[in-house]
């Protein structure tokens, strides 16, 4: 009896419920959805805490370390006892026979991992002041390990680049750039295309005409020359934050067409509907019938399209930084990251450089993983 | 369904002349022009050029006149005299550069189109009929994994994994053999081994967002009462995704050729570079880097035209498809 009571209240609530609750539930069925949000979730919050997770700052670099593998971290000492975790440092060396100069762990000096160590200072958040970084390398009597300079004792997880920079923290400080310019400029072509698509589906006539052309006439020019055009018109030595503004606004002055295209199709197969008449002899407006009645009708094509929005421009960014039109260095973000391994010779002898490759991989398949569990519950009646 | 198509017909045309006059715009829109570059890049090799001398330069050039002057003139040649002006980089007749590489460029854009969408419709029917079993999961992670890997490093993994296991390196379509001497009948599958690099690298980016849409689509359209009522008539299967399900979920996919299309161009231009064919890409990033005007503007011209025969045919195709836009152009 207790058991078919359960049954009914969950019945009642599923008939109570808002659209937006039932589409909220479904989505928590959806295991690789919610894995993908959970995992997108820590990759923000790598971008936000960016300067106190990474260990050394963008400048901070070590030409001792160039394009060193990453740093084997020791667990045992030398009997082979299990101990607090500790990393040799480099040396250079200059070999008495043959004058080669040798870049060699030195056994002789151990830097011990800890935690909360300080380092270079910045501002979390852009206003609280501290040099307090998550890990970091210290000496016996526990002061921080020297970061720069030849007698440099660094910790690279996942090596060092070209400048001996910490390609880890390279990654995170690049993750500020290429995990929120896609999201802004997908958001601005998103509404962009829904807008002009829908006023030109909804409206059709000259409206319709004018609009169409101009989407024919942006979609049909390829995106190279578009892209060189355009960023060969930001003005040179301009600020980085201003840089990537400009970098926003062109991916989605590009990204907002096809998406227009489309919406229009729908407008025109949708509004012929009885409901969408029904909706007009009532006297409803028009922006009330195309917000209310017409979008939710195709919504899920639309959280297809601004998912899959997301990770197109996470690679055109990638795409620009490899012909070196986007972020430039000592500036960062992915693509600058994956424009050093720009050749086989850089993959076959560094191959820790497309560790970036990684996280953008990662990041794509999880948006598009949220788009598919997205997809699945906007239609929650099924 | 005649009189719209000579609609659209007649309406190619001022798109044309709008879309030239745009990409003219766009290409002279970075600041300096061939003559900078070109006297740049000799001052770096220690020649100097007096001011008169690049006056006379940009003379000789017809680069001194205002833009919209140069548009004007260069239109006037292609439409009087098929010519479509002189590339300052390689000396001689833009034509004659574009002919060199065209055909090559148009057979590896249409295979590629052709792959992509072989590939991902009916791996998209698959994945909506079969939805969450092991196959629609695998389809889509082969789909995503190309997708979300940028074109130009999937194409050096995949020559660093064939130089790997093979020991050799397939860098462009053609090996020194084939080019000394000719193409015979014995290269014919090296070549193909050598098509099937860059059809994977930029057909997979493509080609995992048609089989989204597709799948997405077709659950959309199973969900209808008419899927209900002909499953309840007694149609196949077979009917109900084919003739039904799959003809209304055509609709975005066919309004998305001319998109494809145009990513098939922008996607080949970077991994040309990286994986050195020899197709029109690569010729079009020189040409803009060193303001190379009619050549470059010629070849996105080229591109532009075909994205737009892309775009018309998809219309005709929709109006073909779905009677509703039909009869509303009609009305």
């Amino acid at each position: 009896m207790a058991l078919f009571k359960k049954k009914t209240s969950r019945d009642e609530s599923y008939y109570m419920a808002s659209q937006w609750t039932l589409m909220w539930r479904k989505l928590q069925k959806h295991k690789l959805a919610k894995f993908s949000l959970v995992l997108l979730l820590i990759l923000y919050l790598g971008a936000l805490f960016a300067d106190f997770i990474a260990p050394y700052g963008l400048e901070e670099f070590s030409a001792l370390y160039k394009n060193t593998a990453p740093t084997k971290v020791y667990w045992t000492d030398e009997d082979g006892n299990l101990c607090r975790p500790y990393v040799h440092p480099l040396k250079k060396t200059n070999d008495r026979k043959t004058f080669k100069v040798v870049i060699a762990e030195d056994t002789s000096t151990k830097y011990y991992l800890d935690f909360f160590v300080e380092g270079i200072e910045y501002k979390l958040f852009g206003f609280i002041p501290t040099n307090v970084h998550l890990y970091g390398l210290v000496d016996e009597e526990g002061n921080p390990a020297p970061r720069t300079g030849s007698s440099a004792g660094r910790i690279n997880i996942f090596g060092a680049d070209t400048n001996g920079g910490c390609i880890f923290s390279r990654i995170l400080f690049g993750s500020r750039v290429s995990l929120t310019v896609p999201f802004v400029s997908a958001a601005l072509s998103f509404v962009l295309g829904i807008l002009l698509g829908g006023i030109s589906g909804y409206f059709g006539g000259w409206v319709d005409n004018v609009i169409q052309r101009i989407i024919e006439v942006l979609s049909a020019i390829p995106s190279i020359p578009l892209w060189m055009a355009l960023s060969a018109a930001i003005p040179p030595g301009i600020s980085v934050s201003a840089m990537y503004l400009y970098i926003t606004i062109i991916l989605s002055f590009i990204g907002w067409t096809g998406l227009a295209r489309v919406v229009r199709g729908k407008f025109i197969s949708l509004r012929q509907e009885d409901y969408v008449t029904a909706a007009r002899l009532a006297g409803v407006s028009d922006f009330s019938i195309i917000v209310r009645h017409l979008v939710p009708g195709f919504l899920s094509y639309l959280i297809v399209n601004l998912t899959l929005g997301i990770p197109g421009s996470i690679l055109g960014e990638t795409s620009m930084s490899y012909l070196g039109l986007g972020m430039k260095a000592p500036a960062t973000s992915w693509g600058v990251l994956l424009k050093e391994t720009e050749d086989l010779v850089s993959v076959a002898q560094y191959p820790w450089r497309m560790i970036p490759l990684i996280f953008v991989v990662i990041t794509v398949l999880a948006f598009n993983f949220l788009g598919d569990g997205l997809r699945d519950a906007a239609d929650p009646y099924k | 369904m005649r009189k719209y198509i000579g609609k659209r017909l007649l309406m190619f045309i001022p798109t044309i002349i709008l879309i030239s006059f745009v990409i003219f715009f766009i290409i002279q829109l970075p600041p300096g022009d061939y003559v900078d570059s070109y006297v740049g890049a000799l001052a770096a090799e220690g020649e100097i050029f007096t001011e008169e001398e690049i006056l006379e330069l940009r003379k000789q050039f017809g680069l001194d006149d205002p833009w919209i002057i140069q548009y004007f003139n260069w239109v006037k040649d292609i439409i009087l005299r098929g010519d479509f002006g002189y590339s300052f980089e390689y000396g001689r007749d833009v034509w004659s550069v574009i002919m060199d590489r065209l055909y090559l460029t148009l057979a590896v854009s249409f295979i590629i189109l052709i792959f992509q969408y072989g590939v991902s419709l009916p791996v998209g029917i698959y994945c909506a009929n079969h939805q969450y079993s092991a196959g629609d999961y695998i389809w889509s992670f082969f789909g995503f994994i190309g997708t979300a890997t940028p074109n130009f490093l999937l194409a050096i993994i995949i020559m660093y994994y064939i130089y790997v296991t093979t020991g050799n390196v397939y860098l462009g379509l053609f090996s020194t053999e084939m080019l000394q001497n000719g193409m015979r009948w014995e290269y014919v599958p090296e070549f193909l081994g050598r098509c099937a690099i860059p059809l994977i690298v930029i057909g997979t980016s493509g080609t995992c967002g048609i089989i989204r849409t597709v799948r997405a689509q077709m659950l959309d359209e199973q969900a209808r009462q008419y899927t209900l009522t002909a499953r309840a008539k007694g149609c196949s299967e077979w009917t109900i995704t084919y003739k039904y399900c799959l003809r209304a979920a055509l609709n975005p996919v066919v309004s998305g050729l001319a998109g494809s299309l145009r990513t098939i161009f922008s996607g080949s231009t970077v991994s040309a570079i990286v994986m050195n064919l020899a197709i029109q890409g690569p010729v079009l990033l020189t040409a803009l880097k060193s303001q190379d005007m009619y050549l470059a503007g010629t070849i996105v011209l080229i591109q532009a035209v075909l994205v737009l025969v892309g775009t018309l045919l998809s219309d005709i195709a929709l109006a073909w498809l779905d009677p509703r836009i039909r009869f509303s152009e009609r009305s």
